[in-house]
């Protein structure tokens, strides 16, 4: 569905990227996994349209988007749930989920749709009015996910969900994320929280400074010694 | 004594707009509620000065008049300010050139009525129409190009634009003035004073314009998307807006705001010149400065106070120092609060 080959990205004169390989099938869960600075956002960034690469190739459902606009590579169904959630936060709650099905033209199922948000996470239908910036992180974290959702994404880019949340909000992002890709939508996780991502991911990556150093299925990774000894805590 | 009332008045002015703060949480938070609070406060803010006037024993009459003409020179400046204010939000430039399509916006007016003979609504539009056209070329041919310079670079560029839209006004146009044909007369009643049926129409079309404008940005596709690309850019493309295509058509939505308020001023002040846009474009830039740079209503607010301010300091004061308030005002405040009346107090971003 997704594969990136020897992606390179330059800020000014910063190598961030230095050929990062990556697939994800159809339905897969995929974690994209290292430490503070590895280059996991700019990954994503990248593959969205937000930075450009200065090598190598991004392809989505067997069309090549390197470099594409963003707004045109969201259309084709690829939807990033960006790091720090970046919610609108003088929006509603329902104005953003708004925001995220921009693409779409069809209200009655918009409407649809986010009931089936509201559904997923009951506490946004309770705050549905409330301005964004007034929600609490974990709130905050499942409007991002919600709105993501909204435009109806084939592929969905996590990046660090669960960056900030108490431990039992982690735990209930984690099953909702599963939940998710229960339904059909297939997700690239990315996280430091390496114990929690391999747990639910049917594959996994490790990045170190821009490179790809490692991939197998997630339960060889989270089996490796290597592995363990630098992302999950010995 | 007028002395001394009129800067009791200004004092009570400022702690008035200061009060205001303290209801922006709420304000904020319903937005069908936050674009109708600020003129309405504006007004109410005139009606307690008025009170205090009357128990100093000034003439009652006197002030209500200036006041009323002073919401309709404001709505001049508010009508330019919400361009400024605009542009900001989306691309964070001051577009100094924002004056001149005001000045592009009145001459518009002026040959729709005289050449074309069109009435006063009709040659409203085409004014905002040729307006919004010329906005959006200005953005496309000059500060396009620069998206990704330092800021610096836009702004002299801006600069640079404002004096060649100037220059090719005294060109286009000739340096001589040009008077708009009356085409308001008469004068009605408000508040027991009587006010020129032109000033009314300017304070109404301004009203209408700026329900328009509350409606665009709250109820509608391009409206939101603008809104989402001012608070936070990248999460904008990520949702599949076009932000290229929102920046035009934010410098549209300016412009003919911009373009009708030079109609408006047409009609009150008749003389029009090639340069007529440089003090108000001023001042309706400290007008958006004043009510919090890129917030909306802010703009409307800002323009409010800074016209009718100007217009109590020419009454009771002298007319020498009515260029000097709106400066005034923005020195006080950027010294009590740099964001602006309605700005967040934002601590730096780290
Ligand atoms: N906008 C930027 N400008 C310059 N350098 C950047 C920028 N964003 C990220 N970097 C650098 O690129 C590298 C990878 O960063 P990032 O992709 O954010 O890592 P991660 O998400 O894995 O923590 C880091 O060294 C970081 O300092
Ligand atoms: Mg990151």
């Amino acid at each position: 569905m997704l594969r990136v080959e020897d992606l390179h990205v330059h800020y000014g004169g910063i190598h961030a990227l230095k050929g990062i390989e990556l697939a994800v099938g159809e339905g897969q869960i995929v974690a994209l996994i290292g430490a503070n600075g590895a280059g996991k956002s700019t990954t994503l960034n990248t593959i969205s349209g937000l930075v450009r690469a200065s090598g190598g190739r991004v392809e989505f459902l067997g069309k090549d988007i390197t470099n594409a606009p963003s707004h045109e590579i969201v259309r084709m169904g690829l939807c990033q749930v960006p790091e720090g959630r970046k919610i609108f936060p003088e929006m509603t709650v329902i104005e953003n989920l708004l925001m995220g099905a921009y693409i779409r033209n069809d209200s009655e199922e918009i409407k649809a749709d986010r009931d089936l948000v509201f559904d997923l996470f009951p506490r946004l239908k309770e705050r549905q009015h409330q301005v964004a910036s007034t929600l609490s992180g974990g709130e905050q974290q499942m409007l991002a996910i919600g709105r993501g959702l909204m435009s109806r994404p084939k592929l969905l880019l996590l990046d660090e969900p669960s960056m900030g949340l108490a431990p039992l909000l982690v735990k209930e992002i984690f099953n909702i994320v599963k939940a998710i890709n229960q339904q059909g939508t297939t997700i690239l996780l990315v996280e430091q929280n390496a114990n929690m991502a391999l747990s639910i991911a049917d594959y996994g990556y490790v990045l170190e400074t821009g490179r790809t150093v490692l991939h197998g299925p997630a339960q060889e990774l989270a089996a490796n010694e290597e592995v363990k000894a630098a992302y999950l805590g010995g | 004594m007028s002395r001394v009332v009129a800067l009791v008045l200004l004092c009570l002015v400022v702690a008035l707009f200061a009060l205001l703060r303290k209801y922006r949480a709420v304000v904020v938070s319903n937005t069908a509620f936050k674009y109708s609070y600020y003129p309405a406060s504006a007004l109410l803010v005139i009606l307690a000065v008025n009170f205090l006037l009357v128990a100093l024993g000034a003439d009652r009459l006197f002030f209500v008049q200036q006041a009323v003409y002073g919401l309709s020179l404001g709505s001049v400046y508010a009508l330019i300010a919400l361009g400024y204010t605009m542009v900001y939000g989306v691309i964070k430039l001051i577009n100094f050139a924002h004056g001149d399509i005001y000045m592009v916006g009145a001459y518009a007016g002026y040959y729709a009525v005289t050449a074309l003979n069109l009435s006063f609504v009709p040659a409203l539009v085409v004014a905002m129409a040729v307006s919004a056209v010329t906005g959006v070329l200005v953005e496309r041919i000059a500060y396009k190009p620069l998206r990704d310079s330092p800021r610096i670079t836009l702004l002299i560029t801006a600069i640079g634009m404002s004096l060649l839209l100037e220059n090719l006004g005294q060109k286009v146009f000739t340096s001589t003035p040009r008077t708009y044909p009356s085409m308001f007369t008469g004068s009605y009643n408000v508040f027991g004073v009587s006010v020129d049926l032109s000033r009314i129409i300017v304070f109404v079309v301004t009203i209408l314009l700026m329900l328009a404008l509350q409606y665009f940005v709250t109820y509608t596709k391009p409206g939101r998307a603008m809104r989402a690309v001012s608070q936070d850019r990248d999460a904008a493309r990520l949702m599949g807006i076009d932000i290229d295509r929102v920046i035009a058509a934010t410098f549209a939505v300016g412009s003919a705001l911009a373009g009708a308020a030079g109609v408006l001023v047409g009609i009150v002040f008749p003389q029009i010149r090639p340069t007529m846009g440089v003090m108000p474009g001023l001042k309706a830039f400290v007008a958006a400065v004043i009510g919090g740079i890129g917030i909306i209503p802010g703009a409307m607010l800002g323009g409010m106070i800074i016209g009718v301010s100007e217009n109590l300091v020419t009454a009771y004061i002298s007319s020498s120092w009515r260029d000097a308030i709106a400066f005034g005002f923005l020195i006080l405040i950027l010294l009590a609060k740099p964001t602006g009346i309605l700005g967040k107090h934002t601590r730096e971003k780290v």
